[in-house]
């Protein structure tokens, strides 16, 4: 059968019970997409379906059918990268990855379907599903509200932590300083 | 005989899925796949020579006006925007949003009971609500009332179409659930005021979700919440397993059977 993945169709051979996540990985090599529980628990296996996030490790092949799939392949591209995207490296949102691409698509999906600022409980309901064992999520929430804002690819939001050489506050006589 | 043997049958409608159904015996039914998924996962998947895969077959309506009907293949997700309580309560305190929007009401109903709990929440709200559910039966259509049909599912075949309910007059849903939302409820009660009375039911404390007859004797003599849950654990034998203990479920059962009461606005 044919697959429709980021746009292009793929022919595909896997028997029609195996998993969208394992089809795309082990078949096609679109690798984003990661085997994190293979149950429905993690988040990491998510792609679009018709550009509604969904877990793939939980779709059989037959199921998926002429649906449009995308992943973070299909979202942006080295230096042209989607909004979610570029808050995320903006913002430091992503630190081992494992998690990212399942984040950034379901983050993209809410920020589409909202069509503008989405506040801080609707993040937290859309990225329920998704679980991260590196950031502690502070990030993540703040970089998908700064996408839905379109605040990216600005300054630096943060200070360098070593602040600029000033004067010491207490002059020590004969100190180096 | 391997998973890739199974033949896929992937019928275009409610008519179809009922032929293709047959006596069921050699069959396995498809539906969201959130629970069959993982089990392919894990190997052990229920193995059988044809698959019925019901994604392309309708049986995913819902129509709430007059009585309520509800298709096999509804989504959690449509159910829990539905309005219909307790069950899109029940529907919106499931897992995650991509969850809900790829589980159905029919692999809830149908849930098999995990290695590690009982699963399938919606059945205490469907039992309180007192549906009926339509399902085919070696060829046959068939309506059961819930209370019959979760009796027998281990003993015959059921492929189920949908389900119907008179909308109750009030209703309510409380749950004990851990805080990540992949943490099945460890229990809800789920209470429907209907016609005849009020009908209060438990999941997470049998196999399958069981009714708390001696709480709804109580709420018809016109006990008061805090009455009326004391006799929610009649009959009972909550289960040890790797949500909760059987010491826990009894310690809480109660409370939310009052939370759920109370919620109602009392019986
Ligand atoms: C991460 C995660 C969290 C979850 N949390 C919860 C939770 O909190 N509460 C809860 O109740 N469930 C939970 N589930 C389980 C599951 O998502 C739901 O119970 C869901 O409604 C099952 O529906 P399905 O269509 O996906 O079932 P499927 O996997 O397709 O089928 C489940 C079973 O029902 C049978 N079946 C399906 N449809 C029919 C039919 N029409 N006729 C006859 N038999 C049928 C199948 O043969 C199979 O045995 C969770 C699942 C995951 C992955
Ligand atoms: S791998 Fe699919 S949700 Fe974890
Ligand atoms: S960045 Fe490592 S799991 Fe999220």
């Amino acid at each position: 059968m044919q697959l429709n993945v980021n746009g292009v169709s793929r022919a595909v051979s896997s028997p029609p019970l195996t998993s969208l996540l394992e089809v795309l990985r082990e078949e096609l090599a679109v690798l984003s997409p990661k085997h994190g529980c293979e149950q429905g628990g993690c988040g990491a296996c998510t792609v679009l379906v018709d550009g509604e996030p969904r877990r793939s490790c939980l779709l059989p092949l037959a199921a998926v059918g002429d649906a449009r799939i995308t992943t973070v392949e299909g979202l942006g591209a080295p230096g042209d990268l989607a909004p979610v995207q570029s808050a995320f490296h903006d913002r430091y949102a992503a630190q081992c990855g494992y998690c990212t691409s399942g984040m950034l698509l379901a983050a993209h999906a809410l920020i589409e379907r909202k069509g503008g600022p989405v506040d801080r409980d609707e993040v937290l309901d859309a990225l329920s599903g998704h679980v991260c064992r590196c950031t502690g999520y502070v990030k993540i929430v703040e970089a998908v509200m700064a996408a839905s804002r379109g605040q990216v690819g600005a300054e630096p939001i943060e200070q360098p932590l070593a602040p600029e050489p000033s004067q010491p506050e207490i002059e020590i006589a004969g100190s180096p300083a | 005989m391997g998973l890739s043997d199974s033949e896929i049958l992937m019928p275009a409608s409610g008519a179809d899925a009922v032929r293709a159904f047959g006596d069921g015996r050699d069959v396995t039914v498809f539906a969201g796949g959130t629970i069959l998924m993982p089990m392919i996962a894990y190997r052990r998947y229920p193995q059988r020579a044809r698959t019925l895969m019901l994604g392309r077959a309708g049986l995913n309506q819902i129509s709430a006006d007059g009585n309520v009907a509800v298709g096999a293949m509804t989504t959690l997700a449509a159910i829990a925007g539905s309005g219909v309580e307790p069950l899109a309560a029940a529907a919106r305190d499931v897992a995650d949003p991509e969850i809900r929007a790829q589980a159905t009401l029919g692999g809830n109903l149908c849930a098999p009971p995990s290695r590690q709990g009982p699963r399938g929440d919606l059945q205490a709200a469907l039992l309180a609500a007192r549906a009926e559910v339509r399902c085919a039966v070696a060829g046959r259509e068939r309506i059961e009332p819930i209370d019959e049909f979760l009796a027998g599912l281990d003993a015959e075949p059921r492929l189920v179409l949908g389900v119907e309910l008179e909308r109750p007059r009030r209703a309510a849903y409380s749950s004990q659930r851990r805080p990540h939302a992949h943490s099945y409820a460890v229990m809800a009660v789920a209470c429907a005021e209907l016609a005849d009375g009020v009908r209060v039911a438990a999941a997470g404390v049998a196999k399958r979700a069981v009714r708390l007859r001696s709480v709804e004797r109580a709420l018809a003599d016109g006990a008061a919440a805090e009455q009326a849950s004391a006799g929610a654990l009649d009959g009972l034998e909550p289960q040890d397993d790797a949500l909760a203990s059987s010491w826990y479920r009894r310690e809480v059962l109660p409370v939310l059977v009052r939370r759920a009461i109370t919620q109602l606005g009392g019986g």
